[in-house]
């Protein structure tokens, strides 16, 4: 129970040398700053951040209770207005990577409840989603079988990808694609993508994504090596 | 999820230490927490840290028609959400008593005080005026939230630009943040609430409750005042007054 756990982690950006211009933003994340959530975590990708606090397990509603397993629950805020159909498709999206790693079996008839509010909104809202979720999770010390994480490219229109866009790029670009890959083999979990694509770009982009990713997953290492070591 | 219940010897210990003048936190009777207030990037967003309880609030505006018995003044909206993240009781449908009792006691301290100068909000009489709408979010509860969310409503607000717009005849032109710079809203006088716990039947009080302190609190007293030492709203709930 420290209450210094809370650190503030740095930043992994990097370019891959194959295709320029396929570097992610400075990305930031702070773990157990809420007092009432079992766990909790802020991640921050740029000017992007997303708060996301996780309870759990917990009591769940007999009408929700599953026998064998967990029942998750996601629920997306938005900053500004009331949640509407666009939340709803994400929260989806986030639950169904989420039943994907999480083991549930473990915890059968319990509810793990994840609740995400949108602190700001710069472009690559979902991956930043998916990041602090894993975050919070992990803070919330619920077992999982891998880490996940979020990355989104853009397609503008001469095909030039772009990882991690600001929200400038993902108006302008042909095709947004966002993926939720895990730690253990970069495995697709989930994805998600707007726009026109053809099957070979989709697949550059796939690519790109999972070398993005091992930045991502030595960021989360570090961070939970910094948190937990007696230094 | 249900609230967790509050056990008779901690209820018992909370008043016993009440009586004696301490606090669980080892504050005195009429301490605040600290607060901590940080900015977000875009213009009107603010969390507030009061304490462990933090609020997260952001205005935004939007050209809409006014009120029909009201042609010439702008539209102020505002709305606290209690999300779940904040306590694992507030699940969607049953925080109802609270919620309401929060938004409108936020509604008298902002919009009746006038603080938010509303004619300055209207471009056509008539037609077209702004819209502005504050929303908060609770994000973790430690008790005192109407506190942490009246400083938010008035910090996200201050902290706040509008886009600049000029009318010439009939034409309206909204200028983007490119072209002009945002102008701030006029804001006569910034009240804040400060929250009053009552024990015991009145005879103790405590200011700036934490979590703790409100469930075993008998009454509660909420006034806001601002910097002329000038009464916004009083509220209070729970007892009778002597």
């Amino acid at each position: 129970m420290q209450s210094d756990a809370k650190i503030r982690t740095e930043y992994g950006t990097d370019s891959s040398p194959q295709s320029p211009g396929c570097s992610l933003r400075h990305f930031a994340c702070e773990q157990n700053l809420l007092s009432r959530p079992d766990g909790s975590a802020s991640f921050l990708q740029g000017d992007t951040s997303v708060l996301a606090g996780v309870y759990g397990p917990a009591e769940v509603k007999v009408s929700k209770e599953i026998f064998n397993k967990a029942t998750l629950e996601v629920i997306l805020r938005p900053k500004i207005g009331l949640p509407g159909v666009a939340e709803k498709s994400r929260e989806r999206l986030i639950r169904n990577t989420c039943e994907a790693v999480v083991l549930g079996a473990l915890h059968p008839r319990t509810s793990i409840t994840i609740v995400l509010q949108v602190i700001s909104d710069a472009g690559s809202l979902m991956a930043c989603c998916l990041n602090a979720t894993c975050m919070a999770l992990v803070d919330a010390g619920v077992p999982m079988q891998a880490l996940f994480c979020g990355v989104t490219c853009a397609l503008d229109s001469d095909g030039t990808l772009v990882l991690d866009p600001t929200a400038k790029q993902e108006k302008e670009a042909r095709a947004v694609l966002t993926f939720a890959l895990d730690s253990v083999d970069q495995k697709l979990l989930m994805s998600t993508t707007k726009g026109l694509y053809s099957n070979a770009e989709l697949q550059q982009c796939l690519a790109a994504a999972q070398a993005a990713s091992q930045h991502v997953f030595r960021f989360y290492r570090e961070s939970l090596q910094r948190r937990y070591s007696k230094s | 999820m249900k609230e967790t219940p509050l056990s008779n010897c901690e209820r018992r210990f909370l008043l016993r230490a009440i009586e004696e003048r301490k606090r669980l936190d080892g504050r005195q009777t009429y301490d605040y927490r600290n607060i901590k207030i940080s900015f977000g990037t875009d213009y009107g967003c603010c969390i507030v840290e009061l304490g462990k309880t933090r609020v997260l609030g952001q205005v935004s505006c939007e050209l809409v028609s006014p009120k029909l018995n009201r042609a010439t003044e702008g539209i102020l909206f505002f709305n606290l959400e209690l999300s779940q993240m904040a306590a694992p009781a507030f699940e969607p449908g049953r925080q109802s008593d609270l919620l309401v009792k929060l938004n409108r006691l936020l509604e008298r301290c902002l919009r009746n005080s006038k603080c938010i100068d509303t004619e300055s909000l209207c471009v056509v009489a008539g037609e077209k005026v702004w819209q502005i709408r504050v929303d908060l979010h609770l994000l973790n509860h430690d008790g005192n939230i109407i506190d942490a969310a009246s400083i938010a409503a008035i910090v996200a607000l201050c902290h706040f630009r509008r886009p600049d717009v000029s009318v010439q005849g009939d034409e309206v032109t909204l200028y983007t943040p490119e072209e002009r710079d945002p102008v701030p809203l006029s804001i006569h006088h910034m009240p804040i609430c400060v929250s009053f716990a009552f024990f015991q039947q009145g005879t103790f009080l405590l200011v700036d409750p934490s979590e703790r302190e409100e469930r075993v609190m008998d009454g509660l007293l909420v006034i806001a005042v601002n910097k002329h030492r000038e009464i916004c709203t009083i509220q209070s709930s729970g007892f009778e007054m002597q």
